[in-house]
């Protein structure tokens, strides 16, 4: 039995007595891998920590938002959930463990707050204390909304970091008070900071018991409420989902052939959403790498060519002692999956560190992670490049004639 | 006992619409421990002897039998294991592996034969102390001078211990006193019981054999024993 272990032997040297050209050789390697190793993890990284804070959201809760239509939208129509559909869920909540509604001062936007004379704009929202278990807000000075605080309407806020800054609060704002939409609001809590989401930054927010807000918003505005339930028990997801459905129907007045004009949605919705996203995005790299290696094994097989017509002579002496077809045939093929695992290699390293260098680059961007099947396909993918192009050259110097091949010059 | 028996041995080359008779009807026979020149000028036949006989290439017509065994009739792969155990090779370029130092270049034909590494360093190391090179193994060829890299291919061609040692203008690219080293190489392993067949055109190297074929238009016009050689023996 040839010796597989010489082969190998024999194209290392030969890979290494051409070191810049084997280099240059598996640069389209290289860059193919890098580049889908780099995004991949960049992407995994991103999806592992969405999946992250929706595992905190926990998988029994359901959240219920107003959604108008594009069609309708253009005819001046906003769909709204307001306070009475709230109430209205709130009288048919068996099996809910808790209603976390949350009334924002505008959809999307920041409104004016001021503190002795400094005026910065924050997202404001109303809410209850269940909201801080919902978004996993962590409270540095003082403490968040509490029960009493809704129901007795007291006029106090907890203000994010960023807030705290833009109104040149002190460090330990707690007892302060400040004036959002003409009324004084005592500041009973600072929460943690979280740092910035794609240069966004996330502690820009006050946050004040939803009763209080609504009395504050008056018959200004009719309220758009974002609505969180936790249930009790997942079993009773669908049930319960089917219910608030005929509710909202109801109170909507909607008639049967209209579509709803809100959403329920559970967090397995929310995630397979993001879950389809990344596996498109998967599937595009995908393409692009599978060209940008096939370009790169188009590169292995001419050089390979080359190196089967420079060494020629080599191939004929070793058929006059004794090189059967398969020797040299195994010969080149090996010569070229190592030039393609050796750019498979480089590249995953240095994909690996690109990734990382992006996540760090990008302020408070999730740490790359590369998952192990990235690691082995981009392995497996770069053999298969190396032996699919690498099997034209090998036999071409295989079927080399040792008479002609040994007088070659 | 006849070790070569060639019986009207044709090589046809066809050029355009003419036909080259490189070797016309050879009959031969070539015992053990012969020491045989084949000489002639260029285009007489002896490359394509060379070649014959070394199974690189198949004659046109004719039976070669080596060691009583139709070797004309095998097929490629069977013909590398035929170069590969019974033949070693000694060319006029030496013809080593560039990149391979002397020891892995003698231990070549032993992986093709299949041999384990252990042994194959035993083998080539032994080989290479035939050839008074034990000191030289880790070169590469490019360090060797011209008489160290045949000694080197000459200690290759031995590894095998193969029936036929055949030589093609060994010293061509040598000067006079290298040549002097590598015939006398040629003569000490001919008394060791090796058979040697050499192609050459020049007259000193093929006195030093026994037995001188002269070749001339693919034929053989000459086939005499050298007295003054035999009787030396």
């Amino acid at each position: 039995m040839f010796s597989l272990i010489e082969s190998f032997r024999s194209a290392i040297l030969s890979v290494k007595a051409h070191g810049f050209r084997s280099f240059l050789t598996t640069l389209g390697i290289i860059i193919g891998v890098s580049s889908t190793i780099a995004v991949v993890s960049v992407i995994q990284g991103l999806s592992h920590s969405i999946n992250q804070q929706f595992e905190g959201f926990g998988s029994n809760s359901i959240s219920i938002r107003s959604f108008t239509p594009r069609e309708e939208r253009m005819k001046g129509k906003i769909a709204r959930i307001s306070a009475n559909d709230v109430e209205m869920i709130r009288r048919h909540s068996e099996g809910v463990e808790f209603i976390t509604p949350t009334l924002s001062s505008t959809i999307g936007g920041t409104s004016p707050v001021k503190y002795k004379g400094n005026q910065a704009f924050a997202q404001i929202a109303g809410t209850t204390y269940t909201y801080q278990d919902v978004q996993n807000i962590d409270i540095k000075y003082g403490r968040f909304l509490s029960y009493s605080d809704n129901q007795t309407r007291r006029k106090v806020i907890v203000i994010g970091e960023k807030l705290r800054e833009d109104l040149s609060l002190p460090n330990n704002p707690v007892g302060s008070f400040v004036n959002f939409a003409g009324e004084w609001l005592k500041v009973i809590g600072l929460a943690e900071p979280r740092g910035s989401f794609f240069g966004f930054s996330q502690d820009n927010f006050a946050i004040l018991p939803y009763n209080t807000m609504r009395g504050l918003n008056g018959n200004l505005l009719e309220p758009d409420i974002f609505v969180q339930l936790q249930l009790k028990n997942v079993d009773d997801l669908d049930q319960i989902k089917a219910k608030l459905r005929t509710i909202l129907r109801k109170q909507h007045h909607l008639e049967p052939d209209e579509d709803d004009d809100f959403k329920i949605e559970t967090p397995e919705q929310l995630t397979s959403g993001i879950s389809q996203l990344i596996s498109t995005m998967t599937v595009v790299l995908g393409g692009i790498v599978s060209i940008s290696l096939i370009v790169g094994g188009i590169g292995i097989m001419n050089i390979m060519l080359v190196s089967v017509t420079e060494r020629t002579r080599e191939i004929g002496i070793c058929k006059a002692i004794g090189a059967k077809r398969h020797h040299i045939l195994l010969q080149f093929l090996i010569e070229a999956v190592v030039l393609s695992l050796l750019g498979g290699i480089i590249g995953i390293v240095l994909g690996y560190g690109l990734g990382m260098l992006a996540a760090a680059a990008i302020p408070n961007f999730p740490a790359a992670n590369v998952p192990l099947w990235a690691v082995g396909i981009a392995f497996g993918f770069s053999a298969f490049v190396g032996i699919l192009f690498g099997i034209l050259p090998a036999a071409k110097a295989a079927n080399l004639d040792p008479i002609d091949a040994l007088r070659y010059e | 006992m006849s070790l070569i028996q060639l019986n009207n041995i044709c090589k046809f080359y066809s050029m355009g619409d003419q036909t080259v008779k490189a070797l016309d009807h050879i009959n031969l026979t070539i015992k053990q421990n012969d020491y045989v020149a084949f000489i002639g000028s260029s285009g007489s036949g002896k490359s394509t002897m060379m070649n014959i006989l070394g199974c690189l290439d198949q004659p046109t017509e004719g039976e070669y039998l080596l060691n009583d065994k139709n070797v004309s009739l095998l097929s490629q792969n069977e013909l590398a294991d035929i170069r590969n155990q019974e033949i070693g090779f000694i060319f006029q370029s030496f013809n080593l592996l560039p990149r391979a130092d002397a020891l892995h270049n003698v231990m070549l034909p032993l992986v093709y034969k299949g041999v384990s590494l252990e042994k194959r360093k035993k083998l080539a190391t032994q080989a290479l102390e035939k050839v008074n090179l034990s000191d030289r193994m880790d070169h590469i060829p490019s360090q060797l001078s011209g008489g160290q890299r045949q000694r080197v291919a000459i200690a290759r061609a031995l590894v095998t211990s193969p029936s036929i040692l055949l030589a093609d203008e060994p010293t061509g690219n040598l000067d006079s006193q290298t040549t002097r080293d590598i015939m006398q190489l040629f003569d000490e392993l001919h008394q060791e019981g090796q058979t040697i067949i050499m192609v050459t055109h020049e007259d000193e190297i093929a006195e030093h054999c026994h037995r001188v074929i002269r070749l001339s238009d693919g034929q053989i016009i000459e086939d005499y024993v050298n007295e003054k050689e035999v009787a030396l023996v």
